[in-house]
C-alpha cells in the first residue's frame, strides 16, 4: 500500500467505521470526527503508514482518550491536550516522537491519532492495539507481549500533566482511571510507547484504513441501494448472527461501568428466535435461544437493520430493527493469555469464550 | 372556553372549543404577515358560532413560522454566541459545525471566554468580569442585538451563564440574551447551536408576538395568550419572546395529540399520510415520545426536545409499478399533481390513490377510469405493499408490547387497511383536518427535569422522587394549577465510565392552566 494521507474528506468515513468496530461502545465517534477536522483544518492532512514499514527505530507513541464518552460531548477535548500528552510522555523518555500509534480502532478513539499527527505533523501508523474497542487500557496485544503501558502521561485541557511508572498494566490503569475522574472524567493519555520493531509485532495491521474502508463500504451500499450490513459482514469475514426487534433492555452501572442486557425477537427469517445481548460498554456476549454464539474476544457489532449504522449500547432500546454481526478479532485474543486478559470470564460471565460460527443455524 | 389556532406555512385553522367539546372550526389562508389571517380565522369562528370575546379563557397558538424563517436564512437578527468554558474547548469554537450560509445569514460572532463546570460541579475556571465586558464591547461596537450564552455543563449548573447575562444585560441595556440552560440538554455543540439559534429569532419572536396580541386585543379577547412547544405543552408570551425555539415542531406534535384527542385516546400511534409521505409518531399519556438522538435542523445538529417521527416515502401520490412481478409504492410521488396525474382524474400515473379507488376502499375522481381497469390483483398487493410498510414503521416505534392503537389521519388515510396486527380497529377522527388547532387548544402547562444526578446505593428511590418533585414544581411555576399537575415520563440512562453511579434522569410533569381553574 502506498503512502498516503488521511484528509478531512475521508473523516466521515473513519468515523462511521470506527462506530462498527466499536462494538457498541468506545464513545461516539462524532466528536473525535470534528476535532480531527479542526486539527487537520489546522495543520494540515495526516500522513498514514502501513505497519510494515515503520523502521526498527522508530519511537512510537500510542494516544488514545480516557474518560466518559458523556463528559467529552460536553467538556469538548482541545486538540493541543491530545499532542500535550505525547510530548509529556516523550520529554519524560528523553525521545523525539517519529509515529503516533491508534489505542483503539473503535469508537472516537480511532480519530484521536488523527488529532494528534495533526498537530504533531507526524504520521499515524496503519494499526491499532486492539482491533476493536475495550474499555480498560491494559486490554491491548503489546499486553500479551509484556509490554507495559507504562511510562505512560495523562494530559488534561487545564495544562495538567501527570507520568505513571507503574509495576503492572493494571496498576497504570487503576491509577490513570483516579486521575481521569479528578481531572474532570475526561483526559488524553499517550502510553506503551514502543520501538518500530516492536510496534510491527504487537500491533494489529490495517485496522485505520479498516475503519475508513467500513465507512465508504456502508455510504456505497446505501447509495447503490445494496444492503450495507451484509457489505460489512462481507469485508469482517464476519457471519450475521440475528436480524430482529429490541424488546427489552436492562441497565445498571457497577464501579462506573454500565452493564447490562437487551433482550431481542426474531424477525423474517429468525422469526421465533429469542436472543440476547450482555453488554458492559461494549456487546461481550451474544446469545441464540439459551446457546451462546458469540462473545469476546470476537467482535459483536448491533447495526441498524436498514441503514448500517452501529448502534451503541447507550442508545439500544425498545423497537429498534438491528442485525447482530459477529467478526472474528486478531487470532492474538484466543490465546490463553489473550482470553485471560479480555475474555467472557473477565467480565464476570462463567464461561469460555465462543468463536464466531462459520454458519448460523436456521 | 378556549381558541386554539394553528398557523401553517398554507393554512391558518382555528377552532372554538368549551372543555371537550369543539364548537367552530374553520381553515383559512395563512397571510404573509400572519395577523390577518389570525384576524380572518377569528371573524369565521364568529360567524359559525357566535361567543361573547370576554367568555374567552385563553389562547393558544402553534406556528410554524419560526423554523420555516430559519430554513429560508430569512428574518434572522445578527446574533453572538458566547461560550464559557475556557480553557477547555477552544478547538471547536460556536458555530464550527454550521453551513457557512447560516453564519452569514446571522452575521454570526463566536466568543471563548473562561468559565464553565465539571461533571460533579467544580469550575473548570472561574467566571472572569473582564472577559465578559470586553465582550460586551465587542459586541456594541458591531452592533449585535442578541446574545446566545452557553456554558460547559449548565445543564448542571446554570450560574456562569446567568451571571454573564447580568453583566451583559448592565453594559448593553435592551440587548436579548439566551441561556443554553435553558434551551437544551447535555451535548455542549448541539445545545449551544439551538441557543443561537434561538438568538437568532429573538427580534422576529418580539414582533410575531407583538403582532399576535395586538390582533387579539383588536378582535375584543383579553384572555393570555399562550404558544404552542415542541413537546405538546404551553408557553405564556414571556417566555416565547425568549424561547421562540421551543415551538420548532410544535407543528406535528399538535397533529398528533389533536389527532388522539379526537379519538378518545391518549396512548396510540398517529398515522398522517399526506400526498408524498406518511409521518408516524406515538403518543405516550397524550405527549409525543421525544427523538433521543440529535436533530438536524436547517442543516444544523441541534438536541432540542423534538418528537420522534419516522417519515415513509407513501403517500396519495405515491407512485406505483410493477416490476418483475414485485409490486413497489413510492417513494416517488407526483405530489400536488395528483388532481392532474392520477388515472382516477383522467392523468396518466398509476398512482397509490388509484389502487385505492380501484380496490373499493375509496371513491375519489371518477372510480369508473380505474375499476376494471387496474388490474385487482396489482392493486390488492400495492395496498399490501402499503400496509406491510406502516405496520413495520409503526412496530419500529412503539416501546413496549402492549397493544398500541392506531390514528389515522391525513388525506392519504385512505390508504390504510381498517386494523393492523394487534391494534384493533384503526380510529379515523373526524374534523382531522383541523387537528393540529385542536392539539394547540388542549395543551396543557410542563415542567421539566434532564440532569445527570448521582445515584447511590439504596438511594435511587429518593432521587426519583426529588427529580419528580422538581418537575412538578416547575410546571406550577410556569402557570400550572397545583392540584392538576402529573408526571407523565421518567426516563433514567447509567452513563458509563462516570463514578458514583451518574446517571440521566428525565422527568416531564404536566398540569393544567390555572388561568382556567381560576375563572371556571
Amino acid at each position: 500500500m502506498a503512502e498516503r494521507l488521511i484528509t478531512e474528506a475521508d473523516l466521515d468515513d473513519l468515523a462511521v467505521g470506527a462506530a462498527i468496530l466499536g462494538t457498541g461502545g468506545g464513545g461516539d465517534p462524532h466528536i473525535g470526527r470534528l476535532l480531527a477536522g479542526a486539527a487537520v483544518r489546522a495543520h494540515g492532512p495526516a500522513e498514514i503508514v502501513p505497519l510494515d514499514q515503520v523502521p526498527d527505530d522508530a519511537a512510537t507513541f500510542m494516544v488514545a482518550m480516557m474518560g466518559a464518552p458523556t463528559v467529552m460531548v460536553e467538556k469538548v477535548p482541545s486538540i493541543e491536550q491530545v499532542a500535550a500528552a505525547v510530548r509529556a510522555l516523550a520529554r519524560y523518555l528523553g525521545v523525539e516522537p517519529t509515529h503516533v500509534v491508534c489505542a483503539e480502532a473503535g469508537g472516537v478513539n480511532a480519530l484521536v491519532p488523527v488529532v494528534a499527527a495533526a498537530q504533531l505533523g507526524l504520521p499515524v501508523i496503519d494499526a491499532d492495539a486492539m482491533g476493536r474497542a475495550f474499555p480498560e487500557l491494559q486490554m491491548v496485544i503489546p499486553t500479551l507481549y509484556g509490554i507495559t503501558a507504562t511510562p505512560m502521561s495523562i494530559a488534561d485541557e487545564k495544562g495538567n500533566q501527570g507520568i505513571f511508572d507503574t509495576i503492572d498494566n493494571h496498576w497504570a490503569e487503576r491509577l490513570a482511571r483516579s486521575a481521569t475522574i479528578d481531572m474532570g472524567c475526561s483526559a488524553m493519555i499517550s502510553l506503551y510507547p514502543m520501538d518500530g520493531a516492536t510496534a510491527r509485532k504487537a500491533l494489529v495491521p490495517g485496522t485505520v484504513s479498516l475503519c475508513a474502508e467500513l465507512g465508504r463500504i456502508v455510504r456505497e451500499a446505501r447509495a447503490g441501494h445494496r444492503d450495507p450490513v451484509a457489505a460489512v459482514v462481507d469485508r469482517l469475514g464476519g457471519a450475521e448472527l440475528f436480524t430482529g426487534k429490541v424488546v427489552d433492555v436492562a441497565r445498571r452501572t457497577e464501579g462506573g461501568f454500565a452493564r447490562g442486557e437487551a433482550t431481542l425477537t426474531g424477525t423474517g427469517g429468525d422469526t421465533g428466535v429469542e436472543f440476547t445481548l450482555r453488554f458492559q460498554n461494549e456487546h461481550l456476549v451474544a446469545v441464540r435461544d439459551g446457546t451462546v454464539v458469540a462473545s469476546v474476544p470476537d467482535l459483536i457489532c448491533v447495526l441498524d437493520a436498514e441503514t448500517g449504522t452501529a448502534i451503541t449500547t447507550e442508545t439500544l432500546r425498545y423497537g429498534q430493527r438491528v442485525r447482530v454481526i459477529a467478526a472474528p478479532c486478531d487470532p492474538r485474543w484466543h490465546s490463553p493469555e489473550g482470553v485471560e486478559l479480555v475474555g467472557p470470564r473477565y467480565f464476570g460471565y462463567d464461561h469460555d469464550p465462543v468463536r464466531i460460527p462459520t454458519e448460523v443455524a436456521a | 372556553m378556549r381558541i386554539g389556532i394553528d398557523v401553517g406555512g398554507t393554512n391558518t385553522d382555528a377552532v372554538l372549543m368549551d372543555g371537550t367539546t369543539v364548537l367552530a372550526a374553520v381553515k383559512t389562508a395563512t397571510t404573509r404577515d400572519v395577523t390577518s389571517g389570525i384576524t380572518t380565522a377569528l371573524d369565521e369562528l364568529k360567524r359559525q358560532r357566535a361567543f361573547d370575546p370576554a367568555a374567552v379563557n385563553a389562547v393558544m397558538i402553534g406556528t410554524t413560522h419560526f423554523i420555516n424563517a430559519l430554513v429560508e436564512a430569512d428574518r434572522l437578527a445578527p446574533t453572538a454566541a458566547v461560550r464559557l468554558g475556557l480553557p477547555s474547548t477552544a478547538s471547536l469554537p460556536p458555530m464550527v459545525d454550521w453551513p457557512e450560509r447560516l453564519v452569514k445569514a446571522i452575521s454570526g460572532r463566536a466568543y471563548l471566554c473562561h468559565g464553565g463546570h465539571e461533571f460533579d460541579g467544580r469550575h473548570i475556571a472561574e467566571l472572569r468580569e473582564d472577559e465578559i465586558l470586553k465582550v460586551a464591547e465587542e459586541i456594541d461596537k458591531h452592533g449585535i442585538r442578541s446574545v446566545a450564552i452557553s456554558s460547559v455543563f449548565s445543564p448542571v449548573n446554570a450560574e456562569f451563564e446567568q451571571r454573564a447575562a447580568e453583566i451583559l444585560a448592565a453594559q448593553l441595556p435592551g440587548i436579548a440574551v439566551s441561556l443554553s440552560s435553558e434551551v437544551g440538554r447535555m451535548g455542549l455543540l448541539e445545545r449551544e447551536n439551538a441557543t443561537i439559534i434561538n438568538a437568532s429569532l429573538r427580534e422576529l419572536a418580539d414582533r410575531i408576538v407583538d403582532g399576535l396580541a395586538e390582533t387579539l386585543a383588536a378582535a375584543g379577547i383579553r384572555a393570555p395568550l399562550y404558544l404552542s412547544q415542541n413537546d405538546g405543552t404551553l408557553m405564556d408570551v414571556d417566555f416565547a419572546r425568549r424561547y421562540p425555539v421551543a415551538t420548532f415542531a410544535s407543528g406535528p406534535t399538535n397533529s398528533m395529540r389533536g389527532a388522539a384527542f379526537l379519538s378518545g385516546v391518549d396512548t396510540c400511534a398517529v398515522v398522517d399520510v399526506g400526498g408524498t409521505t406518511s409521518d408516524i409518531g406515538v403518543l405516550q399519556n397524550g405527549f409525543p415520545r421525544e427523538a433521543t438522538t440529535e436533530v438536524s435542523v436547517a442543516g444544523i445538529r441541534t438536541n432540542f426536545r423534538m418528537p420522534d417521527v419516522l417519515s415513509l416515502g407513501i403517500g396519495g401520490g405515491s407512485r406505483v409499478r410493477e416490476t418483475g412481478g414485485k409490486v413497489t409504492v413510492g417513494p416517488d410521488s407526483v405530489g400536488y399533481r395528483l388532481v392532474e396525474k392520477a388515472l382516477v382524474f383522467g392523468g396518466d400515473t398509476l398512482t397509490a390513490t388509484d389502487v385505492a379507488v380501484a380496490a373499493g376502499r375509496a371513491e375519489i375522481g371518477d372510480p369508473s377510469l380505474v375499476r376494471g381497469v387496474v388490474d385487482r390483483s396489482l392493486a390488492e398487493a400495492a395496498l399490501r405493499r402499503i400496509a406491510e410498510d406502516i405496520a413495520d414503521a409503526i412496530e419500529r416505534m412503539r416501546t413496549s408490547p402492549d397493544p398500541l392503537p392506531v390514528v389515522a389521519v391525513g388525506g392519504g388515510s385512505i390508504l390504510l387497511p381498517d386494523s393492523f396486527g394487534d391494534s384493533g380497529r384503526v380510529h379515523r377522527p373526524d374534523h382531522f383536518a383541523v387537528a393540529n388547532a385542536i392539539g394547540a387548544a388542549i395543551a396543557q402547562i410542563g415542567g421539566m427535569v434532564d440532569r445527570i444526578f448521582p445515584v447511590e446505593p439504596g438511594q435511587r428511590r429518593a432521587v426519583l422522587d426529588a427529580a419528580k418533585q422538581e418537575a412538578v414544581d416547575r410546571a406550577i411555576a410556569a402557570g400550572a394549577k397545583p392540584g392538576s399537575v402529573r408526571v407523565v415520563e421518567v426516563d433514567e440512562v447509567p452513563l458509563a465510565y462516570l463514578p458514583g453511579n451518574a446517571t440521566r434522569i428525565r422527568v416531564k410533569a404536566v398540569g393544567d392552566l390555572q388561568v382556567e381553574a381560576v375563572r371556571g
